[in-house]
């Protein structure tokens, strides 16, 4: 009996610290630093949804630069998959699994989330637009 | 390995060998430049626009050429006084503003016009795609076509 409620701790604490994890599995420290900066901004009651990232890369967005009006036009709509900016240059993979080194830098965050949402929106995006699609592309 | 070398050696007696023309462009050395300037295109080398053209076009990196690819305050001025120094000269030319396409130069038009096939152009995408025909671009190396 004994044993069996070590056996259920274990497994309890197993399962808490999956649940809790604020980045998927991907992720590491890095990347849950620069989540942790727009979870400040975004304040502590707003949950990051993978979902309503993904709603909002694949959308097509109004107010940007005509060549861009979705994520999806240098990206390509699968983030596993390589985009193409508009001089042709390869753009890696958006997606962690692929792409290892990205969301790790918190300047080059702040710089693409700034040069594409007033690309594609014509606009700065909220920090939970950001925290959304940071979610969404860790757990790719 | 041995064909980067090659290709090395040969940009070496090239740069060597060629006072100023359009086949050779000295190369980019600043670290920030490189990657910053070529992260959705290759990094032109400065020579081919001169000073002012440089000016105006990293005031308003917010438009782009179509894109916003704006750079924070301190960047910007590195950038800038690295373009700068190492621009072109003045081309002479009819009024207007300064050139900003290197691929509206004339010379360029000259090089290119009757040059580059249709498939060659598809596959580029567009014409300041330099490294899909000259594969030593990057480095300043144009003279291989």
């Amino acid at each position: 009996m004994k044993s069996w409620n070590g056996v259920s701790a274990v497994l309890a604490v197993l399962y808490l610290s999956f649940v809790l994890t604020p980045a998927p599995a991907a992720a590491g420290p890095a990347q849950d630093q620069i989540l942790k900066h727009y979870q400040d901004l975004a304040g502590a009651d707003v949950t990051f949804s993978a979902d309503r990232g993904k709603e909002f890369f694949m959308a097509k967005h109004t107010g940007g630069k005509p060549k861009s009006p979705s994520c999806t036009s240098c990206h390509t709509k699968s983030p596993l998959k390589s985009g193409r900016t508009h001089a042709n240059k390869k753009i890696a993979p958006m997606a962690l699994s692929k792409t290892k080194d990205r969301y790790s830098e918190l300047k080059k965050v702040k710089k693409w989330f700034r040069r594409n949402c007033r690309s594609v929106l014509g606009r700065e995006c909220s920090p939970q637009e950001k925290g959304d699609f940071l979610v969404y592309m860790m757990g790719q | 390995m041995k064909r980067t070398l090659i290709l090395t050696a040969l940009i070496a007696f090239v740069g060597a060998a060629v006072t100023v023309d359009e086949s050779q462009a000295r190369r980019i050395k600043n670290k920030l430049v490189k990657s910053e300037c070529g992260e959705c295109h290759m990094a032109f080398q400065p020579s081919f626009l001169p000073a002012e053209s440089w000016r105006i076009i990293m005031d308003d990196l917010e438009n782009h050429f179509g894109d916003d690819a704006s750079v924070d305050e301190k960047d910007a001025v590195a950038i800038t006084n690295y373009l700068v120094k190492h621009a072109g000269r003045k081309r002479r030319r009819k009024k207007g503003q300064p050139p900003l396409r290197i691929t509206k130069l004339r010379w360029f038009v000259r090089e290119h016009n009757h040059e580059v096939s249709r498939r060659a152009k598809r596959r580029a995408g567009t014409m300041s795609n330099c490294t899909a025909c000259h594969r030593g671009a990057d480095k300043g190396y144009y003279d291989d076509d």
